[in-house]
């Protein structure tokens, strides 16, 4: 009997329990929108394995468009550009974001910091399809023709915050004391800087290079904008294929860049909070 | 107050900061000026443009020229921009919606978990945007994941006839840009104090007034952070209206690209961009100046 009644009342003791601030149904609220967010990644990724022609048209369970993605010529150029757009555009933007955000971290109060800082972050404010027109007028206008470069240099440009954020809250967060230390025992400006500041800052400028490689590899509009014949980058052969008719070649394609995006962004969370976790205060 | 640098050596500075002003100088700040220069140009009919003066770019916003050639009303680009700015705030009030409970939800959890949600949120944002939208072809589309077992379960008999439609349109842009709602909700909740909760529910405050009154108004700044970095990109959207709006429900960023990949219209083309430039920055102006004078106003 006595159980009988606690257990009639444990539910509504419960709902009386609930602390402050705490509402019913953001757990499943929480869980559906994970599941949206995921979905299309899920359903992608499964429909890769499809044997059939049509993507939609589930044929059984096989590996033949991976193969016959990677024996694409067409695909294995793209992805050569996209390589090399990538990694050059990774340099550069890491190197000119690394001693800008010295700078702007560590110069103090100055004329002209805010203006700095907003001219580094302007690529994130501006839409990217006015960027990409603003590129190819620009471009067409001082009758620039390289090619790919032309495609690196935009990425360069608008890899250059990406590449910034993370080395800047990297040097706010780290603590010059090391660095008073070594100008102390004698250490040249220079020397402090490479032995000290460099290694000290080298997961913010790893941070900084893994997100720069990423936004240059998934870039599409701009590149598509930018890029004239025989520099299609793979998510504009991407954009190409979808447009000829849905085959799983192109879930083939698309995970393999979704597996690389999801290596290097884990890779950088890792590092990041690593980072976060030795930061000397 | 030490660094690596001295603090008289403003060359050094300047030295430091000087490749950045080159490349985002040059390759970003004056194509923006020469593009708005271009929409006061001539259209050249293979594209590019004849260096003649002209509004003809601005007035086909609003008009045509008819048979006799008389200046006539058309409202067909207005209606465009007009479609882009409801699709835009649809999906930014859908984002904001979807997303407050679960950036909420998140500071409620113990901190090692809060990191790994965080984590989860951000992977589809840096993934490809191109690659997850086409994702939404096969979920909406015909005989797709959807339809499929609604169709073999005999609950529907036909096409639902989801894409090509605002809706898919809505979907897609919400999905595309959700993370950036979360992240700033969150980053401002993770702030709030959860005392002032407690004191509020011993003043008698009810759960909904805790929230209305205590919960969102300290979290402000993180919403109408997280409002205008969804709303800027959907407006410029160009493969959410394209892939699911099946090329024929044109958006603003779509409109734009048209103008140079097929239509060949530069001045036009940059005149659009131009108008979509100016939205985003009467936004950034508007919010510039609420943070600045909630910053004045927390100084007091």
């Amino acid at each position: 009997m006595i159980e009988q009644t606690q257990k009639a009342s444990s539910p509504r003791a419960r709902k009386k329990m609930l602390p402050v601030g705490h509402y019913r149904g953001l757990g499943g609220w929480t869980v559906f929108f994970f599941v949206f967010l995921y979905l299309p990644i899920v359903v992608l990724i499964f429909y890769s394995f499809n044997a059939n022609r049509m993507v939609m048209n589930w044929g059984g369970f096989g590996f033949d468009w991976y193969l016959k993605a990677f024996q694409n010529e067409d695909i294995q150029k793209a992805v050569w550009n996209s390589l090399i757009v990538a990694t050059i555009a990774t340099i550069f933007a890491t190197a000119i974001a690394t001693i800008g955000a010295l700078v702007l971290a560590r110069g103090g109060n100055f004329r002209g910091k805010t203006i700095s800082l907003g001219l580094i972050t302007l690529p994130l404010m501006v839409p990217e399809i006015v960027t990409a027109v603003a590129v190819l007028i620009f471009f067409s206008a001082i009758g620039l023709k390289l090619g790919l470069g032309n495609v690196i240099i935009a990425h360069i440009t608008f890899c250059i915050p990406f590449a910034f954020m993370p080395i800047r809250a990297r040097l706010e967060g780290m603590d010059t004391s090391l660095e008073q230390a070594a100008r102390d025992l004698y250490a040249s400006e220079w020397e402090t800087f490479r032995y000290i500041t460099v290694p000290l800052l080298m997961p913010g400028i790893v941070a900084g290079a893994m997100l720069s490689f990423v936004i240059s590899m998934d870039d599409f509009i701009i590149t598509l904008m930018v890029g004239g014949a025989g520099s299609t980058t793979l998510p504009v052969y991407i954009y190409s294929m979808i447009r000829r008719g849905l085959t799983p070649e192109i879930n083939a394609v698309s995970t393999l860049l979704l597996l690389v995006s999801i290596a290097i962004v884990t890779a950088y969370w890792v590092v990041s909070r690593k980072s976060e976790a030795d930061t000397v205060h | 107050m030490s660094n690596w640098l001295p603090q008289s050596a403003a060359g050094k500075r300047w030295l430091g900061l000087a490749p950045s002003y080159f490349v985002i100088g040059i390759f970003m700040l004056v194509p923006m000026i020469i593009m708005a220069v271009f929409s006061f140009l001539e259209p050249n009919p293979y594209g590019g443009v004849k260096p003649v003066g002209s509004l003809a770019a601005y007035v086909k916003l609003f008009f045509e020229y008819d048979l006799e050639d008389n200046l006539v009303f058309n409202p067909g680009y207005i209606n465009i921009i007009f479609r882009s700015f409801q699709l835009s705030f649809g999906a930014t009030l859908l984002c904001l919606v979807f997303g407050f409970p679960v950036a909420y939800y998140i500071t409620l959890q113990p901190e090692n978990r809060r990191n790994f949600y965080i984590y989860l949120v951000t992977i589809p944002f840096w993934t490809n945007l191109l690659i997850r939208t086409f994702a939404w072809i096969i979920i909406l589309g015909r005989g797709g994941v959807i339809e499929t077992p609604l169709l073999a379960a005999g609950i529907i008999d036909d096409s639902l006839r989801m894409m090509y439609t605002d809706g898919a349109i809505a979907i897609g842009l919400t999905y595309s840009y959700l993370p950036l709602m979360v992240l700033p909700i969150y980053a401002s909740l993770e702030k709030l104090d959860f005392r002032l909760l407690e004191a509020a529910s011993d003043l008698y405050a009810n759960r909904l007034e805790v929230m209305t009154k205590v919960v969102i108004p300290l979290c402000k700044p993180g919403i109408i952070a997280g409002c205008i970095l969804v709303f800027i990109p959907c407006l410029g959207a160009f493969i959410a209206p394209n892939l699911l709006g099946g090329g024929k429900k044109l958006m603003l960023g779509s409109l734009v690209q048209f103008q140079f990949a097929s239509a060949r219209n530069w001045p036009f083309g940059a005149a659009l961009s131009m108008l979509l430039l100016s939205a985003v920055v009467i936004m950034l102006i508007f919010y510039a100046r609420a943070a600045k004078k909630r910053a004045a106003m927390e100084g007091d």
